[in-house]
């Protein structure tokens, strides 16, 4: 079917192509102007200042173009834009407190329509990464973060590396699955050290 | 985020006696969970048949300014035939002159048809504490008409494809504050969030034939009937977008390529999901 989809081009024209199987499939590709036009008419009046979240930026709407796989040019552009807009804290100190950081790890609600405004908001690690080994509810869509400092010998380069991920994971690779909660504003700075604590303390459950 | 709760329930009681085993832990979550499903999957006790019943009712009954029934609605295979019309959508309607998904059909009939007001249809599109859906009802009523029918949508207009085609787009569409897509979660075999298992959506397949075929359900959960409409509704919420409108184009469009990716699954529903 991809395949299929990759055939034929022109704005708002049809490319079409028989498959040879079944009832014969003839698929057609769309201009990104008619998905936006789709799109507009199926969000026609968000609230108040919910617009940009239906609109892409450049790094979502090249993400979506490539389907998370940039080539080339694409690929630096996207490092680079993302890696200059990286905030890190003014005093150098990645590390805030780790049993906050566990419960930023643990909130999966904020910035829902469905969530009040100054309900808890948190990072919802949990629900793709595996952190603390003890906490056996856990998703799969990242990789595990189990004892993260630990295996880093908690070394400070590291604990910034890890800060600047958590604000921007498309400065280290573009298109990544993972928000960029600095710089999408979703995550305080704060609630980020205190993520970042929850990696590299040597007490926390995720380095026991 | 709601379905976690009951995740977790079933975490404590399946996971503690195994201790730090996770993947075998998870395996056993994932029987359990298997036989949590088996176990509410009886028809005879699925409050959905409750709307399937005032379905049929509503079906039947005069309103309007023209005071006439949906009888006269043509859901793709003649004017009140129901059997295997929810199989095949959505599809090209020449007399709207655009591709409808059940909902966007059931209204249009009600407007042309029967010349029904459908504001208040809309209003009460999701149903709740005190609140009926006229609009679950009927879907739950039509729907269960292709009961052990196989997916099979035309697919052969040009405006088809092409809705298939703008579906395709949207759900690997990223934005919003978390950047997500549809295929953020529903594009890998085995993944899972927190212990919530998720079907692979992104190509045809016995997990897109699952998912599909089981719409409309009974989510015992909210102890309300749900359409695909509100299943995809609640996907954007947790997506951090705002609410997509009810029944507009860009919920077809998902629609065509979800149910495309499902073809020769069979239905069965009313199903009942937790």
């Amino acid at each position: 079917m991809r395949n299929l989809l990759k055939i034929g081009a022109a704005l708002f024209g049809f490319a079409l192509a028989a498959s040879g199987t079944g009832h014969a499939q003839q698929i057609a590709k769309v201009s990104p102007e008619l998905v936006e036009q789709v799109v507009k008419s199926t969000w026609k009046a968000p609230a108040e200042g919910w617009q940009a979240r239906v609109d892409q930026d450049e790094t979502q709407r090249v993400c979506t173009e490539a389907r998370n796989n940039p080539k080339g040019a694409e690929f630096d552009k996207i490092i680079a834009r993302e890696a200059a807009a990286i905030v890190y804290p003014a005093d150098g100190n990645m590390l805030g407190d780790w049993k906050a950081g566990e419960r930023v790890a643990q909130i999966g609600t904020g910035g829902q329509f469905s969530d009040k405004a100054d309900g808890p908001r948190g990072g919802n690690c949990y629900a793709c990464h595996q952190m603390a080994p003890k906490e056996l509810s856990y998703g799969t869509l990242g990789p595990s973060l189990a004892e993260y400092g630990k295996i880093r010998k908690y070394a400070a380069a590291d604990a910034k590396a890890a800060y600047a991920k958590i604000y921007n994971a498309q400065a280290v690779q573009p298109c990544s699955n993972m928000p960029r909660f600095g710089h999408n504003k979703f995550l305080t700075e704060q609630q980020m050290k205190d993520v970042t604590a929850y990696l590299f303390d040597p007490e926390s459950p995720v380095n026991k | 985020m709601r379905n976690f709760g009951w995740s977790c329930l079933v975490a404590a009681l399946v996971w503690w006696p195994l201790g730090a085993f996770a993947q075998p832990a998870a395996d056993a979550t994932e029987k359990e969970i298997e036989k949590y499903r088996a176990m509410i999957s009886d028809p005879m006790a699925n409050p959905g048949f409750l709307n399937v019943d005032r379905g049929e009712a509503l079906w039947a009954t005069k309103r309007g300014t023209k005071n006439v029934s949906l009888e006269g609605c043509d859901l793709g295979e003649g004017a009140g035939k129901l059997e295997g019309a929810y199989a095949k959508l959505p599809r090209f309607f020449a007399d709207a002159g655009k591709v409808l998904d059940l909902e966007q059909r059931l209204l249009w009939c009600m407007e042309t048809v029967q010349g029904f007001d459908t504001k208040d249809a809309i209003k009460r599109r999701f149903s709740g504490p005190g609140v009926v859906s006229d609009m679950e009802d009927l879907v739950g009523y039509i729907a269960n008409k292709s009961n052990g029918m196989k997916f099979a949508m035309p697919l052969a207009h040009a405006k088809e494809q092409e809705m298939y085609a703008v579906g395709e787009a949207i759900f690997f569409r990223r934005s919003a504050v978390m950047d997500f897509s549809c295929a953020t979660c529903h594009a890998e075999e085995g993944k899972r969030i927190r212990l919530q298992g998720l079907p692979n959506l992104a190509k045809p397949g016995k997990p897109s034939q699952e998912t599909m075929g089981s719409w409309p359900t009974y989510r015992v959960s909210q102890s309300q009937m749900r359409t695909m409409q509100h299943r995809l509704w609640d996907c954007y919420r947790q997506m951090r977008m705002p609410p997509p409108d009810y029944a507009s184009d860009g919920l077809t469009a998902l629609t065509v390529y979800l149910t495309k990716n499902a073809e020769g699954g069979e239905i069965l529903v009313p199903s009942i999901k937790r």
